[in-house]
């Protein structure tokens, strides 16, 4: 079950500026932390978060262990024509996790 | 000795700021009782408001998601029982307590999993297992914006005597309790972190330092060792009795579950 | 007697959640320079809002906002944030464009200790813009031992 939240207007206005907040539950481990046993837990991050409007590619960030548990990111996109905004994430231990948000633009 | 020794671990411990806690805010003119959301600072109290922004709220979502899930020998979900999330509204505000056909009073983990043993003929979700912790928080979601109720139950009184009792013993090698801090020097600092009031209004919270969602057990676990004392078992009665005292201390105080705390 | 006591109530205080590996001013330096390459970094343009002081370091809302027109022939490419104290130097690197109409990130960052975060805007004509903030990284109480 993937578990993701996503904050984005269901129409907007052509040509203007829309904000996309989107929060997923991952546990961000850095590779730096010892376990109870005293070793050290292995790295598990997302690296990568990209987003693409109606599947051309709008935004991209590349995450480091610095990134807070639970990513959450904010940015903005032109409300060029109605579609779908795409959001994926994808990191250690072949995470993947996708969700999609239409967009009408009047 | 006991006075020079408690003095040095006073001295220690809030040796940082007598800053008295600020204004006390809205809640009518005679409620001074503070929430810990007015004790942080506009980034955290933006964070817990924004459904989006709020961590807490992955948890919730979670929760909706095994609400609708048939589980265990016999096949049910919460659902199936007891049809959507309005049915819960209310619940939270006013546990524990002490469910039909029984006489010890359980917390809202405590009653989720008697669902899942004798309902759902289920395996009990482990303590602070993300299960549980969705599903109370999606429980507790319900009663947002509600005031703390507390149910008139004659038979909790000595529960929650004794959990008020357990609140003001003095514990581990710091040899303080919870009445110390919480009661005595609210609104004070200890290291850098203003002493709350410790109200439960919150939980489940999502508390910035687990990285994670986290229940009220697991907050008291947090301040047993932080007075370096033997925290009590997980499935032991005390927390539900210092859950009771708490309750009924925070009565009328507004639920904000799933909270945020630094 | 108590010595012992005066130990346990430090010990509860100065528990810090990172330890050994750390990035330093001079790596913070390094890895920008990696990035910017033999270009100069101005100051300006760029703004980065942060809490002064964070109550739990381990989640600092962070926004870069960066002044720019954003269009096809003048707009921002990338924004990459960086520490000095953390394990590692680089906190993240956005890549946006005319597409994104503003140049705003937010997200949250984890901050071992108090330190200073420094921005770098990169624009699409190659010029490079920055800021920095010093963050102080309140002293949690209590911390829970690893059980």
């Amino acid at each position: 079950m993937a578990n993701v939240l996503v904050n984005a207007p269901k129409t907007a206005k052509r040509g203007s500026i829309v904000e996309i907040k989107a929060l997923i539950l991952h546990p961000m481990e850095t590779g730096f932390r010892p376990g109870p046993n005293g070793r050290i837990i292995p790295r598990n991050i997302i690296e990568r978060f990209t987003a693409t409007w109606n599947g051309t590619e709008i935004f991209d960030m590349e995450m480091s262990p610095a990134i807070a548990a639970n990513p959450f990111v904010s940015f903005f996109a032109v409300a060029s024509e109605s579609g779908t905004v795409g959001l994926r994430w994808t990191g250690d231990e072949g995470f993947v996790v996708e969700e999609r948000v239409s967009i009408a633009v009047e | 000795m006991k006075v020079l020794r408690l003095g040095i671990g006073l001295a220690i411990v809030f040796a940082a700021s007598w800053a008295l806690a600020q204004g006390i805010v809205d809640k009518g003119v005679t409620d001074k009782r503070r929430s810990g959301t007015q004790d942080m600072g506009e980034a955290l109290q933006k964070m817990q408001d924004d459904d989006t922004a709020n961590p807490g709220m992955l948890f919730v979502q979670l929760g909706g998601q095994l609400w609708g899930k048939a589980a265990g020998a016999a096949g049910k979900s919460c659902a199936d029982c007891h049809g959507g999330a309005a049915s819960m509204k209310g619940v939270a505000a006013r546990y524990p307590a002490i469910p039909k056909g029984t006489d010890a009073p359980v917390d809202l983990e405590g009653r989720i999993n008697l669902c899942r043993t004798a309902n759902q003929q289920a395996d009990s979700f482990p303590p602070e297992s993300r299960e549980l912790l969705a599903l109370a928080a999606y429980v507790a979601h319900q009663s947002r914006g509600l005031p703390i109720a507390p149910p008139d139950d004659p038979r909790l009184a000595p529960f929650r005597t004794r959990g008020q009792d357990l609140w003001k013993i003095r514990q581990g090698q710091l040899n303080l309790s919870c009445a110390i801090c919480h009661d005595d020097n609210a609104g004070r600092k200890l290291a850098g972190v203003t002493i709350p009031e410790a109200h439960p209004t919150g939980y489940p919270i999502y508390r910035l330092e687990w990285q994670t969602l986290g229940s009220l057990k697991r907050r008291l676990r947090n301040c047993l060792a932080g007075i370096r004392a033997e925290p009590y078992a997980y499935d032991a009665a005390e927390y539900v009795m210092l859950d009771l005292f708490l309750m009924d201390r925070a009565k009328g105080m507004t639920l904000e579950s799933p909270a945020v705390r630094p | 007697m108590d010595r012992r006591r005066f130990l346990a109530g430090t010990a509860a205080i100065v528990v810090l959640p990172f330890d050994s590996a750390q990035a330093t001013p001079e790596a913070m330096a390094a890895a920008i320079r990696k990035v910017v390459g033999s270009s100069p970094v101005r100051e300006g343009r760029v703004s980065l809002d942060l809490p002064p002081l964070v109550e739990n370091g381990s989640t600092v809302p962070l926004v870069v906002s960066v002044e720019s027109p954003m269009t096809e022939a003048d707009y921002i490419k990338a924004i990459h944030v960086f520490n000095e104290k953390n394990p590692q130097p680089g906190v993240f690197t956005a890549r946006l464009g005319p597409r994104n109409g503003r140049a705003v990130v937010g997200t949250r960052i984890k901050l071992g200790d108090s330190q200073k975060i420094v921005a770098i805007a990169e624009t699409s004509g190659g010029q490079f813009w920055s800021a920095s903030a010093d963050v102080i990284v309140t002293l949690a109480a209590c911390l829970e031992e690893s059980t």
